[in-house]
């Protein structure tokens, strides 16, 4: 029994494949209005493993899009960590006023979303008797809309009991309705000149808005800034199932956000709030738009992914302050590199108490909040 | 003989010790670097040699009125008054209690009299503000840019827009609906 059985010219199964992929091929650009570019973006690789050629190739057709989209290509750096450098930062608490110039300041220099309003820095308002307790914490103070507008003006009226009272009150505290008395130099210094980024230009209808009787610091209260933490233990990485998010050598914890699924694990993680989800596809006027970026940075973002501050990646790994330091109109803001004994960030260290939020979940923060006043 | 080789030995490591503990008092702080915007002071005012430099100096102290008359003196002013600081025969200079005169450029050296950790942490930048290159050249922002000398005590201000609140009604759980 000598039964040979012909090779089959096509087997039923390299047919049925090969029909699917044709077919998917014609129909999906068509269903998903799919561009040859969308496919690139769809099949790129992680950031890291893509080669500088083809990292090239994303950064160009990443430009082409910002070209569309703002009228500037900009720049998309990826600029690598600096050998010998870890990034620490530095915030005093006894200093710094709330006066939320560096919540905008970082919008403006990250190209967050402005509508709906998506910040990186929340200044939480503190009152002195509690202490830092979280569920005391208030980020919306001073606002027309806030719901403690009524203890604003309890505070205020408190104030000036004191002063009826002859009670040492603080000097030259303007009234709510006589403009500060500040020299023009001063003023100037506050609304900080020097600073590359010049202030966001607060939109008059944008609401809330700030109530103008409302001065910082308020009496009884105190400040405490909170962004992301940078932690060398970040439980944000850990969740992540697509490793989209990771811990670079210089400590700064970034995303990319191609390779983000938006599955948000990563802000039920977070312990400090401080990532943001792009629920709608964020508004960034064109003449807003910040065409110096890093690409783990303050690229734009599409919509359905994780954002969060990166230390301004972009200024920062090119020697920069970041943006948030440069504007602080009191000092209160400080960054370095933990590596370096001279650096202002271990000076602080070493002779001020330093304190990091929520210890006990030993994240390893290197965000130090310090009292400058104490020694 | 022997002995004060050693003895030499001894001082110069001793002196060593003195100048290292200095070093690290200063860290990242050298006087050069000072890359400060010039020292705010009101258009038109500088040089005060200007209109200071004909007129008899009066060291008695009293209330300001035909010049000056817009600054509010509220910095110790029981124990201080204009020429602890201004120099009474150069007026385009300061004077420390020494009797050295300074540059306004270089004015941080007369506050750094009263206020010595202060002005160590400033040198070390703990304290007041710097801009430029965390690695790198800095701006190092003097006590009176932010303080205003004659009232240093920094002022209230306005500040930015607060974070829109999440829409919707509170829920029983705390959050919004």
């Amino acid at each position: 029994m000598d039964t040979k059985i012909p090779p089959k010219p096509v087997s039923r199964r390299k047919f049925l494949e090969s029909a699917a992929t044709l077919t998917a091929a014609m129909v999906l650009p068509g269903v998903m209005g799919c561009t040859t570019e969308n496919i690139d973006e769809f099949l790129q690789k992680h950031f890291v493993e893509l080669s500088p050629a083809e990292l090239e190739k994303v950064v160009k057709r990443m430009q082409k899009q910002n070209e569309k989209k703002y009228g500037k290509a900009g720049s998309i750096d990826a600029t690598p960590a600096i050998p010998g450098v870890l990034f620490g930062y530095g915030l005093d608490i006894s200093r710094c006023i709330g006066c939320r110039r560096c919540v905008h300041a970082c919008v403006k220099e990250n190209n967050q979303s402005r509508d709906p309003d998506i910040q990186w820095i929340r200044v939480l308002e503190f009152n002195k008797e509690s202490g830092i307790d979280f569920a005391e914490a208030d980020p919306y103070y001073c606002t027309t809309a806030s719901l403690h507008d009524k203890e604003a003006s309890h505070h205020l009226g408190e104030k000036k009991e004191g002063e009826a009272h002859g009670k040492a009150a603080p000097v030259a505290v303007p009234s709510a309705d006589a403009p500060m008395k500040l020299s023009p130099v001063q003023k100037s210094i506050l609304e900080n000149p020097d600073s590359q980024y010049p202030l966001y230009q607060v939109d008059a209808n944008k609401v809330p808005a700030s109530d103008p009787a409302c001065k910082v610091p308020r009496p009884g209260h105190f400040y405490v800034p909170v962004a992301c933490q940078q932690c060398e233990n970040p439980p944000c990485v850990k969740v992540c199932p697509v490793k989209a998010t990771w811990k670079d050598p210089d400590g700064i914890v970034v995303i990319d956000y191609n390779w983000c699924i938006g599955c948000r694990y990563c802000m039920a993680a977070c312990p400090y709030g401080a990532r943001h989800f792009n629920w709608t596809e964020p508004k960034l006027p064109a003449e807003d738009f910040n065409p110096d970026t890093h690409y783990l940075g303050n690229r734009p973002r599409p919509r359905g992914v994780v954002e969060k501050c990166t230390f301004c990646i972009q200024r920062t790994r090119k020697g920069q302050y970041p943006a948030c330091v440069e504007i602080c109109p009191v000092g209160a803001r400080k960054f370095g590199n933990l590596l370096d004994p001279a650096s202002e960030i271990r000076q602080i260290m070493e002779r001020k108490r330093v304190l990091i939020l929520k210890n006990e979940l030993n994240t390893k923060p290197k965000f130090f909040y310090f009292y400058g006043t104490a020694t | 003989m022997l002995i004060n080789p050693l003895v030499f030995v001894f001082i110069a490591l001793l002196s060593c010790n003195a100048q290292q503990a200095t070093a690290a008092d200063d860290a990242g702080f050298s006087p050069d670097d000072v890359q400060t915007p010039l020292a705010p002071l009101s258009a038109g005012i500088f040089p005060c040699s200007n209109c200071h430099s004909g007129m008899p100096v009066n060291m008695k102290r009293r209330q300001l009125k035909d010049e000056h008359t817009g600054i509010v003196f509220e910095h110790d002013p029981a124990h201080r008054w204009c020429m602890d600081c201004h120099n009474p025969s150069n007026r385009d200079k300061l004077r420390l209690a020494s009797g050295a005169l300074v540059d306004f450029s270089k004015s941080y050296l007369l506050c750094g009299q009263c206020h010595g950790p202060t002005f160590r942490d400033w040198k070390s930048g703990i304290h007041g503000k710097r801009t430029g290159m965390w690695n790198g050249k800095k701006r190092y922002y003097l006590c009176v840019h932010c303080h205003n000398p004659h009232s240093p005590k920094v002022k209230q201000l306005v500040p930015f827009p607060a974070p829109q609140p999440p829409k919707g009604e509170p829920s029983f759980l705390g959050g919004t609906k």
